[in-house]
Formats: C-alpha cells, sequence, structure tokens
C-alpha cells in the first residue's frame, strides 16, 4: 500500500478517536466545562497533562535539536522536567486548596485587587496566545507533509478540528481526548526509538541503548558517536561547549516558565483532593519521563544513521554517490523530505559524491583543499524534520511511519486546545465575569468562554499563516513570560505576605522588561530587522534572549519585595486566607462565584 | 497544642521539607548536569561520563523520585498533624 494511504488511514483513525470522545464527553454545566466536576483520578490527570505539556516542541523538535548539538542541549530535558518539581513542591497542592478555577482568580483573591487580577490575565492571555501560535504553525507543517497537502492547507485543515473538540468538548472532553492523544503520542515515539535501539545496541530500552555498546564497531555508542563526528570536523557529542551561565539560565528558565504556565496549572484545579493534587505532578513526570528518557537516545541514533548513510564506507572512505541517493531505496527519504525544502544537498564539486563534513572547521578546510572538496554538500538539513523523518532513516515499516505522523499531530492538537482552554476561560471567567458582567448566567459564560475560543482558534490562524517568527522563537517568549510574570506572583502569594501593590509592580516589571529584553532581540513585535541586538551578541553579556526569563523572575520578586515593604501590611482576612491556604484542612470543591 | 501553633508547626515541617529537596533539585540538574561535571568527568558511564547521564537521563529520574517522596511525606505530616481534609 502506498504510503501516503497509510499515513491518512492512521491520522484519520486517530482523529476520529479524540472526536468520538469529545463528543461522548461534551460539558453540561460551567463547572464541567472548566474542570470536569472535579471527578478526574490523579493517574488520569496525569496523563492528560501530559499530553497537554508535550507539545509540538517535544514531539516533534526537540530530538533534533539535541541530535544536532548533543550535550549543550541537554537544558531542554533538564527544564522541562525539572519545572514539575517546583509546580508539585511550590504550587500545586495550595492553589487545589484554595478552590477556585483558574489562576488569575487566585492571583485577584489573594493580592484583594482586581488590577492584579487584571494583570494577571494579561499576562496569561499574552503567554498562552504566542505559544498557541507556534502550535499552529507546527500543526500547518506536519498536516502539510502528511497530507501531502500544502502548509496553509493543512494549518485550515487542523484549525477545524481544534475548534471541534475544544469548542465543543471543554475540560472533560479534552481530559479524556487528551488521555487517547497521550497513548498515540507515546507509542509513536517510543516504537520506532525502540526498533532503532534494538539495530544499533541491541538494547529494546532506548534509553539504556544509548549508554549501551554500537553492535556495529563493539564500542560504546557515545564513544563511536563522538569519534566520528568529531572526524568530519563537528563538535564532539558528549562534550560542553555552550556559555555556561547563559545554559544555567536558559535551564531555570524553562523550569520556572514551565511552573508559571497557565494551562498546565489549570490542571491540578481538577482533581479531587489537596493530597491528589501532589501526587498528580508526579503521574504528570512519570508520563512526561517516558519521552523524555527516550529523546536523547532518538538524538543521538538518528545522528549517527545520518553520518552513517552519508558515509557508507566510514568517515575516512568515499561519502555517499549521488547515485545511491537517487536509486537505493534506503535513501528514498531524502527524495520525500527533499520536496518540503527542508532537506536539501547539492553536488558542489561535481565529483557524483555528496561530502557531508563541517566546512567551518580549519582541519576540515585543510582537509577538502586535498580531496578537492569545495564545501559541505548537504546544505540544508531542517533540525524539526528529524523526528518525523527519523523511522524512514532507519528503514522502518511503513505502518510505524503512519504511526508517527499520527503522533506528531496528536502532540500539536492537544497542548493547542489545552491552551484554547485556558485562553477561553481567561477571557469569560476572569473578564467578562469577574469584571464586566458579574450577573452573566451561566449559560451566557459558557457561551462567551466558547466564543472566546472560537476567536482565538482564529487569532492563532491567522498568525500561524503569517508567523511572527520562527515557531522556537515564539515558544520562547511564551516560556519567558509565564517564567517572569505568574510564577512568582503565585509563589510570593503562598509563602510571603507580599502586598497588593508589591504584587502588581513586580508583575508589570517582570513583564515589560522581559517583553523590551526579548523584543530588542528579536524584533519589535517580531518584525524583521527591528532588533538592535542579536542572540549572536546579546546586550547583557552572553544572556540570550531566550534565556531572559529568569533575570524577569528575579526582577518580578525584587521588585515586589521592595513595593511592599515600602507600603500598608496586607488586611487581617487576607492574612487569615494565606494561612488558611497552607494546609489541607477544609478544602471544599471549587465555586463559581465569589 | 492549639490549632493555630500546631498549624505552625505543620508548615515549618513543610518548609524544612521543600527547601531538603529544592536543594537536592538545584544540585542534580545545575550541579552535576552542568556546573560540578568537570568533577564527575573521572566517572565513566557507558561510553561518556556521569555528569553527561545526569544531564541527559538522571536529572529526570531524580526529579520523579523527589516528587513523589514528598507526595507521601506530606500526606503522612496531613494525618500527624490533624490538618488532613478528612
Amino acid at each position: 500500500m502506498d504510503q501516503f494511504v497509510i499515513n491518512l488511514l492512521f491520522v484519520g483513525a486517530s482523529f476520529a478517536l479524540y472526536i468520538g470522545i469529545a463528543i461522548w464527553a461534551r460539558a453540561g454545566s460551567t463547572s464541567e466545562f472548566y474542570a470536569a466536576g472535579r471527578g478526574v483520578h490523579p493517574v488520569t490527570n496525569g496523563m492528560a497533562t501530559a499530553a497537554d505539556w508535550m507539545s509540538a516542541a517535544s514531539f516533534i523538535s526537540m530530538a533534533g535539536l539535541i541530535a544536532f548539538t548533543g550535550y549543550d542541549n541537554s537544558s531542554f530535558l533538564m527544564g522541562w522536567t525539572g519545572g514539575y518539581v517546583l509546580l508539585a513542591l511550590l504550587l500545586a497542592p495550595y492553589l487545589r486548596k484554595f478552590g477556585k478555577y483558574t489562576v488569575s482568580e487566585f492571583i485577584g483573591d489573594r493580592f484583594y485587587s482586581s488590577t492584579a487580577r487584571m494583570v494577571a490575565v494579561i499576562c496569561l492571555i499574552v503567554a498562552s496566545t504566542t505559544y498557541v501560535i507556534g502550535q499552529m504553525t507546527g500543526v500547518g507543517v506536519a498536516f502539510g507533509r502528511f497530507l501531502e497537502v500544502s502548509n496553509t492547507a493543512g494549518l485550515l485543515i487542523g484549525a477545524c478540528v481544534v475548534f471541534a473538540y475544544a469548542v465543543f468538548g471543554g475540560m472533560k472532553g479534552v481530559t479524556y481526548t487528551q488521555v487517547a492523544q497521550y497513548c498515540v503520542l507515546i507509542l509513536a515515539y517510543t516504537i520506532p526509538a525502540i526498533f532503532i535501539s534494538l539495530q544499533l545496541t541491541g538494547n529494546p530500552i532506548p534509553a539504556l541503548g544509548l549508554f549501551g555498546d554500537h553492535v556495529a564497531s563493539g564500542e560504546p555508542l557515545l564513544a563511536k558517536l563522538d569519534q566520528i563526528v568529531t572526524e568530519l570536523g563537528f563538535a564532539e557529542y558528549t562534550a560542553h561547549h555552550a556559555d555556561t551561565l547563559n545554559m544555567v539560565l536558559f535551564t531555570l528558565s524553562l523550569m520556572i516558565g514551565t511552573a508559571g504556565l497557565p494551562h498546565v496549572i489549570m490542571r491540578f484545579f481538577t482533581v479531587p483532593k489537596v493530597s491528589d493534587a501532589r501526587w498528580s505532578a508526579g503521574w504528570t513526570l512519570v508520563f512526561i519521563a517516558l519521552l523524555y528518557l527516550t529523546a536523547p537516545a532518538v538524538g543521538a541514533m538518528a545522528r549517527m544513521n545520518i553520518t552513517e548513510l552519508m558515509w557508507p564506507e566510514g568517515t575516512n572512505s568515499q561519502a555517499v554517490s549521488v547515485e545511491q541517493i537517487e536509486n537505493d531505496p534506503a535513501y528514498e527519504w531524502m527524495a520525500t523530505w527533499q520536496k518540503t525544502g527542508l532537506l536539501g544537498w547539492e553536488d558542489k564539486n561535481g565529483d557524483g559524491r555528496i561530502q557531508y563534513y563541517n566546512d567551518a572547521s580549519d582541519e576540515m578546510q585543510a582537509k577538502a583543499a586535498e580531496e578537492g572538496w569545495e564545501g559541505n554538500e548537504l546544505t540544508n538539513f531542517n533540525r524539526d524534520i528529524l523526528v518525523l523523518a527519523n523511522p524512514e532513516i532507519a528503514n522502518l515499516p511503513s505502518w510505524v511511519i503512519g504511526l508517527v505522523a499520527a503522533g506528531g499531530l496528536a502532540a500539536a492538537l492537544s497542548t493547542a486546545a489545552g491552551l484554547l482552554l485556558a485562553i477561553s476561560s481567561a477571557v469569560s471567567h476572569d473578564l467578562i465575569k469577574g469584571q464586566f458582567n458579574p450577573n452573566i448566567s451561566e449559560k451566557g459564560e459558557l457561551l462567551s468562554a466558547r466564543i472566546a475560543m472560537a476567536v482565538a482558534i482564529a487569532v492563532a490562524t491567522y498568525l500561524g499563516l503569517n508567523p511572527p517568527g520562527f515557531a522556537a522563537q515564539t515558544v520562547a517568549l511564551a516560556f519567558g513570560l509565564a517564567a517572569a510574570s505568574i510564577f512568582p506572583a503565585l509563589m510570593m502569594g503562598i509563602f510571603t505576605k507580599v502586598n497588593n501593590k508589591g504584587a502588581v509592580a513586580g508583575m508589570l516589571a517582570g513583564l515589560i522588561v522581559t517583553l523590551v529584553y526579548i523584543f530588542l532581540h528579536k524584533g519589535w513585535f517580531f518584525i524583521p530587522d527591528t532588533n538592535t541586538f542579536s542572540d549572536a551578541d546579546p546586550l547583557l553579556g552572553t544572556i540570550k534572549s531566550t534565556s531572559f526569563g529568569a533575570i524577569g523572575a528575579m526582577i518580578n520578586f525584587a521588585v515586589a519585595f521592595l513595593v511592599s515593604k515600602s507600603t500598608d501590611p496586607i488586611p487581617q482576612e487576607i492574612e487569615e486566607l494565606v494561612e488558611s491556604v497552607r494546609v489541607p484542612r477544609g478544602a471544599a470543591a471549587a465555586t463559581a462565584d465569589h | 497544642m492549639s490549632e493555630k501553633s500546631s498549624d505552625n508547626a505543620y508548615w515549618s515541617a513543610n518548609l524544612r521539607l521543600i527547601l531538603g529537596s529544592l536543594i537536592i533539585w538545584a544540585i542534580v540538574s545545575f550541579g552535576f548536569g552542568i556546573l560540578l561535571r568537570p568533577m564527575l568527568s573521572g566517572i565513566a558511564v557507558g561510553g561518556s561520563d556521569l555528569g553527561f547521564w545526569f544531564a541527559q537521563q538522571g536529572s529526570i529520574l531524580v526529579f520523579l523520585c523527589l516528587i513523589f517522596f514528598y507526595a507521601w511525606r506530606m500526606n503522612k505530616l496531613d494525618a500527624e498533624y490533624g490538618v488532613g481534609e478528612e
């Protein structure tokens, strides 16, 4: 059967499953729409949160970034998992005890200020929208590739699917849909990895295979990989080359950003008890770790396979011939991906072979002069295609390729749906009900939530068609904003007695400074060529704009403490509120009114 | 013991637990994974060193243990100090 038909079958069957579940679990009341009536078991909740959290960035992009950089990109692995420790210890149980639906409600009540609530809502909407734009871009690319339609058509089809289950399902529909998505996503990620690990190391567990021996050479896999990449002039895979300060700040920003993202925090409102909120964070990380422990193996093994395909007789022998790339079935994936424009090669010196090496290395330039090479001939290898192309690179059966297609789409769609839910509740619950029309009926609130969701999808789809930058830049902004604005406010609300003025000043300072720093490096509102600095030569030492969220968070804390110290202390009833949040006793089901 | 002073004792026990857990959290990731990696370079793990393992897998496993340990410990503390939900 044709690969295209197989892809369609897998993608179609998985979508039928998600939409079927969304219809089956349609939300009836406001409380079900937001929080699934709090009837979600911690393990189920953990699985859904994992699907929600692992987006196109984790599934499609991360292993590719690790494959081509090695150790230096470990920040993604530590950052995107370490945030759950902060979430479990510092936020989840207390926010569940507080017993309201949204993050901004907590900030508004704790800091007894509708201004604080407004500022929080703005931070949430900005962070979630920028994140969802990145997801919609990913949805477009993945649909375009697997349905063999244009990027625009792929994006529009994806937007309709997200709309269908997010708008009609609400949280309950999304929760069970996301459990199904998690299953598809994790199978799609691990099955090809198991095949590849068996081929290369003989170990069926990729995470262990990474540290095992390479069957073909008998040497440890990582040592062999270090050897062959350095022979081609590339940096040693396992060595530390990155600037240490920037690496630490980048890891910290990803961690704090994880604990400050509203669609992840909201998940912990949906468990029945405070003690369940603690377990739920752990279960979430279990399900995330299954992918994150596999990802570094996927990256290293793919790098190994690609290098060996380009140098089939070893790095000291002849490179692969153009004839072989065009005719050998093992190289068919190269032609397939060349069509997307994300992979390219060119026989610059006309010797009928494609030499893949690092032409920026002095040593290789000397060797190239000797051999008559005229530069690296694998001219384009987009990092984001690595995971999707991986089963084809390793020559796996076509059903595995179809499964990976379905998994990549599940990852992008589930995160987009969760973010849209966070945006819609911020608009309908916090803006409309909390601010403009407190007497709105339950029906009216539900309707406005759905309208907000539809508008958010329309905006994200439009910006996804004309993205403000690469998806990775957009996602970095979302993380930086969440880290610099939301996380410090929540933490100070629980652990300190900072007052209303302190919180508002802190959030605004963190948000604005981070936003300005990112815009200075990436262009104002991401308009190209409006940037004053670049990440290659940042404003502050070696600190790139993607790492600035951690600094923004520190500014937030410092400003909040200073302002709070010089203004009135918090009133008695807020002091009592803080104390009641700290103990689980008397936790009740959330109320929509306050 | 009055409810107020029992709550305060519960809260300080919680803070001590959080502090200890976060120290381990920082040591395995920022420590072993990045800053202290040169110190661990002598310990070989499958073709690389212990610091590389912590950066790519070890820290994630420790994070998991930390969260489950904290949940287990806190649920016990809830009962000990009589601040549980039941």
